[in-house]
């Protein structure tokens, strides 16, 4: 039996202590936030938020997970009282098929938990892990500077 | 560009044309495959689903409006609930939206080719307007007044001169919608819109924000069970003998399907079938059919050619005194779904329920019926969203896999997803083109004369028999594969946007459709227009310069179409083309404009880039685009899009090739097949809607892809003074094209 603790509660389960996180949140405990998108570590879909730090979930065995503090999208907030970043992504309607956004928030999170006000830069650098294919990269910044109280349209600084 | 694909297809030399062959036939039609027209003087899909009832049904419990186009992240779904909104003039919340679904929605094809609005909108904007006028007649009776001195109250009802009301629901139960639509019905008058041109929020977005049920892949049936589908790396391999035992004894297994070459494993939990698959797959692997022509990506165009006169205007060459000649070319490109794949597939007391992310519920239910062979009414695809597709990518052939796999363990739904390298290996691509142009210029300094030709595979393998699904080709008996037709202009598929919008004296286009293609060839978001807008505006600033003309200033000169010469003067304007920073040597402009299969939006992109001489990255660090879709349902929606859009073309066109060695592609993953992250986007993006309400809608969807790609090459070759030809423009490219 594996005590996982996700967005603050604990669950118990028993499931095979090698299956990759990313398989539990979705199907143990219908979490639908984190994506399966590769796999490999590439994508970021499945990016959750572990003691903080952002972290691939689909190649993160639930057993390494135990003890710690697993944080999805859905433990920042629901459709009626969305979270900081949730309001600025949906201000912002940062997202065309969304499918990449739970993992976009969930990185960003980490960001800004470490370092409230990243510069240009910094923000760019930190999302660098995650894709996007349908091109709504200049929203997400956005979202993400507006969820930070930076100007929405912050210039790049040379880099 | 290959040597051989100028010696013997370029210029003159004689054609090869096949005789069609016999055998199931693609869509004639990217956006095809609906019905046949019965009313052919309405708008949009009213065409081909005339009743009212079809599209709106007013009752108790509120206004329901179906539509046969699904959504797939471009909004459509909002943009359709603002349009019957408007001219029922209820409150957008008050529309309840049904999408694309065998079981209950009109037939609208496939959801591809910027048709939503034109063919939904209209027809959903049209239907609206019938229903408010009938309520209205209906209204009128009940209250004794004339239907004109009538006012509707925005929020369900119609208010009386002496302030009686009344609801549409009161008045619907005695009133039938089953009644065809007028081609005249009134819309509500421009000024009094309440929610047609307003930034209305996209309805899907919240649920994306905060993990709530918003894709196929999230979809939990009772009793379901996982599956994967056990191929080999890609197309054209397969596995060698499966250890079918050892995946049996894995504890959760549950089956393993196989149907000739077909296999799926079927498992409790998605992690086993995950791993099951894993197992059988250290069978190893071959390729039985020939080698692929590893080497240059573009020597199948090189093949026997169906050929088609698709420009002649003007008699003659026209005199010129100068020529200028180019040939261009892209390679094989990716959809690159961030989400590989998925459906869900349910067989029960003889029905087959599949969930999918298919741009067609209709075709697809006619192929998973042929395919596992029961009729078609014993079938019924519904759509749910999947990860962005931008085209035919795997989403038909997972749905066929899952069909497969829960005709065989019937009462059990069954979730079936690709794993990454599946979707890398096994998705339809987007064609390697090439197209060569000559023009010859005036002693004025203007385009006398023009020839463009075009070579391209096909860009329409969507299934319309179980031939077109991965699946059906590997059933025993195997069904015949379909075989790929040309779309027809003025759409087109590899010519699409093939006729220069220009105005030349004497104008000749040649589209060469090349049918045995190496790779699995299907839709990619705007076909062949990314290559030949690509091409034909690359070469107007190469004629720019011949000419000794400012490139913006030259296509207006050559531009007859006003709505054309306004988009492209808005952009150079909020671009600050006029004034903007000379080429250094590392920094450049550049500026492209197409419209859309020449019928849809006007679309101008203008961008400024910095090139990095050392290593030859080239960071673009602005953005400008204008854009003219008709009348604009959201504004902002079409923003996003543009975008989006944008962004995109630059990542293919800056980028991206699938790559193939003799034996398969080897664009297996993202590390293989690298797109653009975030430190490859522009420093900005700005999109300017110049809107034009009361005109028909224009798609949008797919209008940046050209422009975007072709401002890119221009822009470049205004900082290197190089011109680079061959997408993608990768930094090895443009550093060796530098010489530095």
């Amino acid at each position: 039996m594996i005590v996982l603790n996700v967005n603050g509660r604990d669950h118990s389960l028993d499931v095979p202590p090698e299956t990759p996180l990313l398989y539990v949140l979705r199907n143990d405990l219908q979490l639908n936030g984190a994506k399966f998108g590769c796999g490999l570590g590439q994508c970021g879909a499945c990016t959750v938020q572990v003691d903080g730090q952002a972290a691939y979930s689909c190649l993160l065995p639930v057993s390494a997970a135990a003890g710690r503090h697993v944080r999805t999208v859905e433990g920042l907030g629901t459709v009626e009282k969305p979270g900081v970043l949730q309001r600025a992504f949906e201000t912002e309607q940062a997202a065309q098929c969304g499918y990449c956004i739970a993992g976009m928030i969930m990185r960003a999170q980490a960001l800004l938990d470490a370092n409230p006000r990243p510069s240009e830069a910094q923000i760019r650098a930190h999302m660098q892990p995650n894709l996007c294919r349908c091109g709504t990269h200049m929203r997400i910044l956005r979202a993400i500077r507006r969820a930070a109280g930076l100007p929405p349209d912050g210039k790049m600084e040379a880099a | 560009m290959s040597e051989t694909l100028s010696r013997r297809g370029v210029l003159g030399a004689g054609a090869l044309v096949v005789a069609f062959s016999l055998g199931p036939r693609a869509l004639a039609q990217e956006g095809g495959a609906a019905p046949k027209p019965v009313a052919p003087g309405l708008p949009g899909s009213l065409k081909t689903t005339p009743m009212l009832d079809a599209w709106i049904r007013v009752d108790a419990d509120g206004i329901t409006v179906f539509t046969g186009k699904a959504e797939l992240g471009q909004g459509i779904k909002t943009a359709l609930i603002q349009v019957a909104a408007e001219d029922l003039d209820v409150a957008p919340a008050a529309i309840r939206l049904v999408t694309a679904d065998t079981g209950r929605t009109p037939n609208e094809g496939i959801t591809a080719g910027s048709h939503s609005m034109q063919d939904s909108g209209a027809a959903i904007l049209n239907a609206a307007a019938n229903v408010r006028m009938l309520l209205a007649e209906a209204a009128a009776q009940k209250l004794g007044v004339a239907p004109d001195a009538l006012a509707t109250t925005g929020d369900g009802g119609f208010k009386a001169p002496d302030g009686r009301t009344v609801r549409y629901a009161d008045l619907a139960a005695g009133l039938s919608l089953h009644v065809a639509a007028r081609a005249d019905a009134p819309h509500r008058p421009l000024g009094a819109r309440r929610t047609l041109g307003h930034d209305l929020p996209r309805v899907d977005i919240p649920a994306k924000l905060t993990g709530g049920v918003a894709y196929v892949h999230d979809l939990r049936l009772p009793g379901m069970l996982h599956a994967r589908v056990v191929r080999g790396p890609s197309v054209g391999t397969e596995l060698k003998a499966l250890d079918e035992a050892a995946a049996l004894a894995m504890p959760g297994v549950v089956k393993l399907v196989r149907n000739g070459r077909f296999a799926a494993v079927v498992a409790e939990r998605e992690w086993t079938a995950v791993q099951a698959l894993q197992r059988l797959q250290q069978a190893g692997w071959r390729r039985p059919g020939p080698p692929l022509p590893a080497g240059d990506p573009l020597a199948s165009l090189n093949g026997p050619s169906q050929d088609e006169v698709i420009q002649d205007v003007g008699a003659g060459a026209a005199a010129g005194v100068r020529t200028v000649q180019a040939r261009y070319s892209r390679p094989w490109l990716m959809h690159g779904a961030i989400g590989p794949s998925c459906a869900v597939a349910h067989f029960q007391d003889g029905q087959l329920t599949v969930w999918t992310h298919t741009q067609g519920v209709f075709p697809l239910r006619g192929a998973i019926a042929q395919l596992v062979k029961l009729a078609s009414d014993k079938v019924r695809c519904i759509h749910m969203e999947g990860a962005g597709c931008y085209g035919h990518n795997g989403a038909d052939d997972v749905a066929g896999d899952a069909a497969l796999a829960a005709m065989a363990l019937p009462g059990r739904p069954i979730r079936l997803q690709w794993m990454r390298e599946q979707e890398h290996g096994w998705e339809p691509l987007g064609c390697t083109q090439a197209a060569q142009i000559r023009a010859s210029l005036d002693a004025a300094g203007h385009i006398a004369s023009w020839r463009f030709e075009v070579w391209s595979h096909s860009h329409n393998g969507r299934p319309v028999t179980a031939g077109g699904l991965l699946a059906g080709l590997e059933v025993d008996p195997p069904f015949a594969p379909q075989i790929p037709r040309p779309i027809p202009m003025p759409e087109g598929g590899g010519d699409r946007n093939g006729v220069a919008i220009y105005a030349f004296p004497q104008a000749r286009a040649v589209s060469h459709f090349i049918e045995k293609a190496p790779l699995r060839a299907s839709a990619l978001r705007s076909l062949g227009a990314h290559l030949n807008v690509f091409a034909i505006e690359s070469f107007m600033d190469e004629c720019a310069k011949a000419a000794g003309a400012d490139p913006v200033a030259f296509r207006l000169a050559h531009l007859t179409d006003e709505r054309a010469k306004a988009v492209i003067a808005l952009c150079a304007e909020q671009f600050g083309w006029a004034s903007r920073r000379l080429s250094d040597g590392r920094r450049g402009t550049g500026f492209a404009f197409a419209r859309y299969k020449n019928l849809a939006s006007y679309c101008a992109v203008a961008l400024e880039v910095e090139v990095e001489h050392e290593t030859g990255q080239v960071s673009v660090r602005r953005v400008v685009s204008a854009i003219d879709a008709g009348d604009v349902v959201n504004p902002d929606g079409l923003k996003n899009q543009i975008e989006g859009g944008i962004v995109q073309a630059l990542s293919w066109s800056g980028l991206e090739a699938v790559t193939f060695d003799a034996d398969h592609r080897t664009s297996f993953d993202w590390s293989a097949y690298p797109v653009a992250r975030f430190r490859d986007v522009p420093g900005s993006v700005q999109v300017h809607v110049l809107n034009r309400p009361g005109t028909p809608f224009l798609g949008a969807g797919e209008a940046a892809q050209g422009p975007a790609g072709a401002a890119l090459a221009n822009a470049v070759a205004d900082a290197t003074g190089v011109r680079l030809r061959d997408l993608p423009l990768s930094p090895e490219r443009v550093k060796a094209a530098i010489g530095i």
